[in-house]
């Protein structure tokens, strides 16, 4: 990629966009395939007066329900018309309906959503009202009455079918408006000066084509489909060549001729799946370019293969069988479009029972993905090996997954990063505090609530059975962090593995919340394994300190030793960067005047 | 509790008038003189002319309409224009054939469409995944009726596991019923089953990404267990389009119905437009409305059991 692309980019989004998704998806087989067979279909209907063998409507007697023949090359139908005339007479009043109901729904619907997305108001409501209401219409009941009162007047028939289908034009537009409106480029745009029109064209326009060109495959597709059926139920003037004329004529007589009923079907079927096809498609291309589980990955990509196969870093502090964990040699590994990308890259370190350790790092260095290496949690596309990770004495990277799930909630503790997306939104906080206590630990309901109880009331909830009752929803961010860490220990594991705990919180909660996890830790005698950025925390209550680099492991040490004299300037550069500020500075001093519990006070005074 | 109901059952109201007020007149509309379709064009101006006074078409529009109106208000939809049968009666006979079927269809486009999109997002791009993907497009492609057209030839023709054509009462033979409406109710299920699946496919991909699944399993909780807490969390749209397919079916099986001869709405419907006969066409319409007003309404309450965050808006 040079720079003259991302000059491109910025000079003209759209057209940059549209080169990109078009070329991409004439590469996809199904892509080049459906276009062709559109393409092609499209020819035909154009083509019709100059291709067509014979007048559509020219009845040859002998020819009636005859077979394939050089003179007839599909046969003849019921009265003697040639089929293939017809065929080919017939794409061309499908395509044209088809044109003439989604030019409506489009014409109709898109501008409507726009609007109503980008203005809201009166419009909106009584736009969607309006929307909602021709969804509950009941279509084919208007479709016949129009067809009765017109005398089955086609085009105006497509193009209340259209009308029927604006409402997927309206709700596709109107919800991409409301999306783009709300980011923060179009308020700068409108802080610019520039006019609403101009910020519709240049800012809206670009991010709702997309879908509404998906929209509109599918949207034929029902179309054609919709068209086949009213004329299979006999709309329609009889002398205009019709699929769905033809395939009634062909149900009529399909114990006799089944070909009769082929022909057309086929034609529809192919047609349809090829707009279907393509909708899917460019629906899938669209979709890919939002970014998503990718980000880890190429933030690691650039150094993964240089670092591939390094040799371990990290060191050991305990003897194999006093440790509570023993990482050997992890690496963690993605799946990406452009082979495996590996993003931590082989790193040993281990915790002693009632040992408290910090995992520092910046983001991407690779510290989450340990832990969820750990509980064998990795996200999609994600793989680990090791050459062992022992808990408890035994090496569990050797189990098979079923046993290994197993330790899962009683011998290792998970506690997660951000509160309100931990926890299930649809089930109580009660509910889900007892579930694993019911079917892993095989307690009674009423054992199952009694440890949860006495669990919320540990974590310090005072209301424990309004809490109980609560949805994820009804509590707040701090409260949502102490029902987890709750979760966590009610199992009583010896392990507990904390992903930044605390980043999520508020100043005063988290200073709260470090507290409570030092003491339960304490109480309960577990291996604390701590994920964070910031070496506030790991003053505050580690007892060891590992930090992490790249998916490398580049210093290892007592906090405070470490504290005062960092190896790795790396290290010093966190340590500043982390307690920069008149409190932590505070914090710090008390750090090394004393002992980590007494830096409490002066970060709650923060 | 008492508020929301009543605010639905307004919102439901509302609705139902719109409609009908609008059907009404595009009906009047379209149709500008119905004894043309009514006594064919072979009838004399005299015969016109007195079928115009007795079906009352020489009043103004909106003595007609509230005429109409006032009687429709309180559950009497009138007379037909062809046969002077009532409305309410032609309804209640048809009804029960179209709701059958449409409910099995739904039933077995709940579970199939449901199955299938767990299993795919569960595994997403996985053989089964893009197995079913491919079969989704097809279907998604294929009309109801076109689909409709196949099954009879093959499995009422071919092999004749099921009647071609008809209708079995219940009351009848039960076996007998369930054999007349399988295969309209298949060929009226494929469409569903597809979107159904599709969605609740893209849905469960989402689902299983975000933060709280990694806990529950963290818990020691069983795959089945996490399933059950992902589905919940993936149901809602799957289940608005079950919801949305069974009220559209309710009027919209008409060409299915034609083809495996079912006495029901959509037969009334066809036969009705075709001469014009706008009272049983309105009545119909009311009817499905009605449909669309209670259907909504329980989904509301499904979605807000569901994930009570739904509720508390």
């Amino acid at each position: 990629m040079s720079t003259t692309a991302i000059v491109q980019e910025d000079a003209d989004p759209r057209a940059s966009k549209r080169q990109s998704i078009f070329s991409r998806f004439i590469r996809t087989p199904a892509g080049i395939i459906s276009l062709g067979v559109i393409l092609f279909i499209i020819a035909v209907a154009v083509l019709a007066p100059w291709i067509s063998p014979q007048d559509p409507n020219y009845v040859d007697l002998f020819a009636a329900k005859a077979p394939p023949s050089a003179e007839h090359w599909l046969g003849g139908d019921s009265t003697g018309r040639d089929i293939l005339s017809r065929l080919i007479w017939g794409t061309r009043t499908t395509l044209w309906g088809a044109l003439i109901t989604i030019v409506t729904a489009l014409v109709i619907g898109a501008p409507a959503g726009v609007v109503a997305g980008y203005f809201g108001g009166a419009f909106d409501r009584a736009a969607s009202w309006v929307s909602d209401a021709i969804q509950a219409i009941p279509g084919m009941i208007i479709l016949l009455v129009v067809a009765a009162g017109t005398r089955q007047n086609f085009p105006l028939l497509m193009a209340t079918v259209g009308v029927l289908l604006t409402p997927g034009y309206y709700r596709i537009a109107r919800a991409r408006t409301l999306t783009i409106r709300n980011e923060p480029f179009v308020a700068a745009a409108w802080v610019a000066g520039l006019s609403h029109p101009r910020i519709i064209v240049k800012h809206i326009f670009p991010g709702v084509y997309a879908p509404i060109i998906i929209q509109t495959a599918l949207a034929a597709g029902i179309a054609m489909g919709i068209q086949a059926g009213l004329q299979f139920l006999g709309i329609g003037s009889a002398n205009v060549p019709s699929w769905g004329a033809m395939m009634n004529e062909g149900f009529r007589f399909m114990l006799t001729s089944p070909l009769l009923l082929l022909w057309p079907s086929a034609a529809l079927g192919v047609t349809i799946a090829a707009l279907a096809v393509m909708g899917s498609t460019l629906g899938d291309l669209v979709r890919v370019r939002t970014p998503s589980a990718g980000k880890k990955a190429t933030a690691a990509a650039a150094t993964a293969n240089a670092a591939a196969r390094a040799p371990a870093t990290g060191a050991f502090a305990y003897d194999a069988d006093k440790a509570a964990v023993r990482v050997e040699n992890l690496r963690v590994a993605y799946a990406t479009p452009s082979g495996e990308s590996e993003v931590v890259h082989g790193i040993s370190f281990d915790v002693a029972p009632g040992e408290v350790l910090g995992i520092v790092g910046e983001s991407g260095s690779g510290k989450s993905q340990t832990v969820f290496s750990m509980l064998d949690l990795l996200p999609s596309g994600g793989r680990y090996e090791a050459d062992g990770i022992v808990i408890s004495g035994r090496d569990v990277a050797k189990l098979p997954a079923k046993e290994r799930a197993k330790l899962l909630g009683s011998e290792i503790g998970y506690i997660p990063q951000e509160p309100m997306s931990n926890l299930d939104p649809c089930y109580t906080i009660g509910f889900q505090l007892m579930q694993p206590l019911r079917s892993v630990h095989k307690k009674s309901r009423k054992e199952a609530r009694d440890i949860a109880r006495a669990m919320l009331e540990r974590v310090g909830i005072a209301d424990v059975d309004r809490v109980m009752k609560s949805y994820p929803f009804e509590i707040s961010g701090g409260m949502a962090q102490r029902v987890l860490i709750a979760g966590a220990i009610a199992g009583q594991p010896s392990v507990l593995l904390a992903d930044e705990p605390t980043t999520a919180l508020d100043v005063t909660v988290q200073a709260e919340v470090l507290e409570l996890l030092r003491e339960l830790q304490d109480e309960f005698h577990m291996a604390l394994v701590l994920v964070t950025h910031n070496f506030g925390v790991v003053a505050d209550i580690c007892d060891r300190v590992i930090v992490m680099r790249d998916g490398d492991i580049v210093e290892v040490g007592e906090v405070r030793e470490t504290f005062a004299g960092a190896k790795e300037p790396y290290t010093r550069d966190l340590i500043s960067a982390s307690l920069d500020g008149a409190a932590s500075r505070r914090e710090l001093d008390e750090e090394f005047a004393g002992k980590g519990a007494n830096a409490q006070p002066a970060a709650q005074g923060a | 509790m008492i508020a929301f109901i009543a605010k639905r059952l307004a919102a439901g109201v509302v609705l139902l008038v719109a409609v009908s007020v609008g059907t009404f007149f595009l009906a009047h509309t379209a149709i500008t003189d119905p004894t043309v379709g009514l006594l064919g064009t072979t009838a004399t101006e005299a015969q016109r002319e007195a079928l115009t006074i007795k079906l009352g078409l020489d009043r103004p529009l909106i003595v007609q309409f509230w005429d109409w109106f006032s009687h429709a208000a309180i559950g009497d939809f009138g007379t037909s224009w062809r046969n002077f049968q009532s409305v309410n009666d032609q309804i209640a006979i048809k009804l029960p054939v179209t709701l059958s079927v449409v409910s099995f269809a739904t039933l077995l486009t709940a579970f199939f469409g449901i199955t299938l999109g767990m299993i795919a997002g569960l595994n997403p791009n996985s053989m089964l995944d893009r197995m079913s993907k491919g079969i989704t497009v097809v279907l998604f492609a294929l009309p109801g009726f076109w689909v409709s057209l196949v099954l009879v030839i093959w499995f009422a023709v071919n092999l004749r596991w099921f009647p071609a054509v008809g209708y079995v009462q219940p009351t009848q033979s039960i076996t007998g019923w369930l054999r007349s409406i399988t295969l309209p109710a298949v060929s009226l299920s494929l469409m569903g089953i597809v979107v159904v699946a599709e969605q609740l496919r893209n849905e469960v991909i989402a689902v299983n990404k975000q933060d709280f699944v990694r806990t529950l399993r963290s818990r020691g909780l069983s795959q089945g267990q996490v399933i059950i807490h992902i589905l919940r969390n993936a149901c809602p749209a799957a289940l608005t389009m079950l919801a949305i397919m069974f009220v559209s079916l309710l009027s919209g099986a008409i060409v299915v119905e034609a083809i495996f001869s079912l006495p029901g709405i959509g037969q009334l419907i066809n036969s009705s437009s075709q001469i014009g006969d706008i009272p049983v066409l309105l009545g119909i319409t009311v009817v499905s409305v009605i449909f669309v007003v209670i259907v909504n309404f329980l989904l509301d309450i499904a979605l807000g059991w569901i994930n009570p965050k739904v509720r508390v808006k």
